[in-house]
């Protein structure tokens, strides 16, 4: 893996960096308003940012999604230990849900929570990593994971779309 | 007229007119110090309009924007910011420190300013806008540079020199006999020391306690603090501002955050007032006189510190492209120089202080983001891809 490096920017924030296989410098400034920014720079001049893009915590989530979400999943014991505010949950589908019976992809979870499901246990029997062809019944528990807020959104999903 | 009625036009007029000063500085990406200043200087005595009625209020507004503009400062930082900051730039901050001091120091003697002055002076020169250039990072897209945090730690350091630099000057100023002069420097000092130290180490446990789930009582309790602070740190001579300063500083983590968008729009009133009132007691007859000592102060202190930023990149192992970034950036002067050229003026007794000040600063604020974008215009457009094809690297 490439090295990350953090550097501490006195009242900004704090900036990750590292240099891509081909030798390109990128990297993220978290500002302490909360705001993220990915820049990278052009091999002409490595100090300096050719350019960046600001991103709110959404499109982070989004763009993290992009680059395969699913390590999380993969990592996720490891994570758990490391990261405060992940949390594990899991979510009954009631009767009234209007994913009942159509494909787990129609729910956009991911997209729109940053929650993944990581498995679908019905009647005591585990599907894990359910694609998005997965069809959904009522009375199926989803085994989710992700920040708490993002987990309550879900469960109001499943509930109410 | 009714008495408040025209103070209403009076504060209301002047306020209008900063905010439309404002406007046409953010149009040109310029900071709008100077034009606050330079409105200051229209309203003033000596100037076009005279302000009478609300000068008073302004005044008051004036020692609240020192206070809340330190106090925003320091909650900026955390306590082991500083300490870190302090660590690795020690000897480059000590470099700005002499290469910007002394040329402020010596020319205010050769301008005949006199030697208390001439320190406050040296102060003006020494201490780049730390408001300033970081608007100028942001807006060009410096931030996630790598000579960035070079140019940063060196804002880090100079304001924490500030805060042991203005109660000496401040205990300077009192005068008296040496003794009493060295009894009060070192009074000031272990002051700034004590509370320094409690605002790092305690400063979990105060944040804790100034906060409650109100914003409006976290509102009161943060600025009844920091004023009382203030008014301590006053009467010991260490300066209101610096008081304010080391109670930013004990605020940290979720709680400055959350200070800070409360507070950004009360610093914002009132340091406009403070410019506005430092142009409203400055004669620009006196400015004007004053023009070529300035432009020599400006060229001069432009210079040093355009090669204290670049020996300071330098250092780190940044590229020529970046060390003149960096050394761009710290160009601009702004509203710590003020600050301090207010101190001073009311220290010193010396109406050419204000007047070099605010001249300087107008021209300072002005050329050094100009300096910063042309040195950032060097950099030749590189398209992102193709990327020429090399060895992984590790």
């Amino acid at each position: 893996m490439s090295r990350l490096e953090e550097t501490q920017l006195p009242g900004v924030g704090v900036r990750y960096d590292f240099h891509t296989g081909q030798g390109q410098r990128v990297g993220v400034v978290h500002h302490l308003t909360g705001r993220k920014e990915v820049f990278f720079c052009g091999p002409e001049d490595p100090d300096g940012a050719t350019a960046a893009i600001n991103l709110s915590d959404d499109d982070s989530r989004a763009l993290v999604d992009a680059l395969g979400g699913s390590q999380v999943v993969s990592n996720l014991t490891h994570l758990k230990q490391q990261i405060e505010g992940l949390a594990i949950d899991w979510l009954e589908i009631p009767n009234s849900s209007p994913f009942a019976g159509h494909p787990l992809g129609d729910a956009h979870i991911r997209t729109r929570t940053g929650v993944s499901v990581v498995a679908v246990v019905r009647d005591e029997t585990p599907f894990p990593a359910p694609g998005p062809d997965f069809q959904l019944e009522a009375g199926d528990t989803m085994v989710v994971v992700g920040t708490s807020e993002g987990i309550t959104e879900t469960a109001e999903i499943m509930r109410s779309g | 007229m009714h008495g408040s009625a025209l103070f209403f036009l009076e504060l209301g007029g002047v306020i209008l007119l900063l905010g439309l000063l404002g406007r046409l500085s953010a149009r040109f990406g310029l900071s709008p110090i100077p034009l606050y200043l330079l409105g200051g200087l229209a309203f003033g005595h000596g100037g076009l309009i005279p302000v009478v009625t609300s000068e008073t209020f302004i005044e008051t507004g004036a020692t609240l924007g020192v206070v809340l503009l330190l106090l925003m400062l320091g909650l900026e930082y955390t306590g082991a910011e500083l300490v870190a900051s302090l660590r690795t730039t020690t000897r480059a901050g000590i470099v700005d420190l002499v290469a910007n001091f002394v040329p402020g120091f010596l020319l205010g003697l050769a301008f005949g300013l006199g030697f208390l002055p001439s320190l406050f002076l040296g102060g003006v020169t020494y201490i780049s806008s730390s408001g300033v250039v970081a608007k100028l990072l942001e807006d060009l897209g410096w931030t996630g540079n790598r000579e960035t945090p070079a140019v940063l730690s060196l804002l880090v350091f100079e304001d924490l020199a500030m805060a042991v630099i203005l109660p000496i000057l401040g205990a300077l100023a009192l005068g008296g006999t040496l003794l009493g002069t060295v009894a009060s420097v070192l009074a000031a000092l272990a002051a700034v020391g004590l509370i320094l130290l409690g605002a790092t180490r305690q400063s979990a446990r105060f944040s804790r306690w100034v906060f409650s789930a109100s914003d409006e009582f976290n509102l009161l309790t943060l600025l009844g603090v920091t004023l009382v602070v203030a008014g301590f740190a006053e009467q010991l001579s260490v300066s209101a501002g610096v008081g304010a300063f080391l109670v930013g500083i004990g605020v940290s983590g979720e709680a400055a955050h959350r200070a800070k968008r409360f507070l950004e729009p009360l610093r914002d009133l009132f340091a406009a007032m403070f410019f506005v009132f430092f142009g409203l007691t400055t004669d620009p007859a006196v400015l004007i006189g004053a023009a070529l000592p300035i432009a020599v102060l400006a060229v001069v202190t432009g210079l040093s510190k355009y090669y204290t930023g670049k020996w300071a990149a330098k250092r780190v192992g940044i590229g020529e492209r970046g060390q003149a970034r960096a050394g761009s950036a710290l160009i601009a002067r702004g509203e710590f120089s003020i600050i301090i050229a207010g101190l001073g003026a009311s220290a010193a007794g010396d109406d050419r202080l204000p007047a070099v000040a605010a001249g300087y600063v107008i021209v300072m604020a002005t050329a050094g983001p100009i300096a910063a974008r042309f040195a950032g215009r060097q950099k030749s457009k590189t398209p992102i891809s193709p990327i020429p094809e090399r060895a992984p690297v590790g």
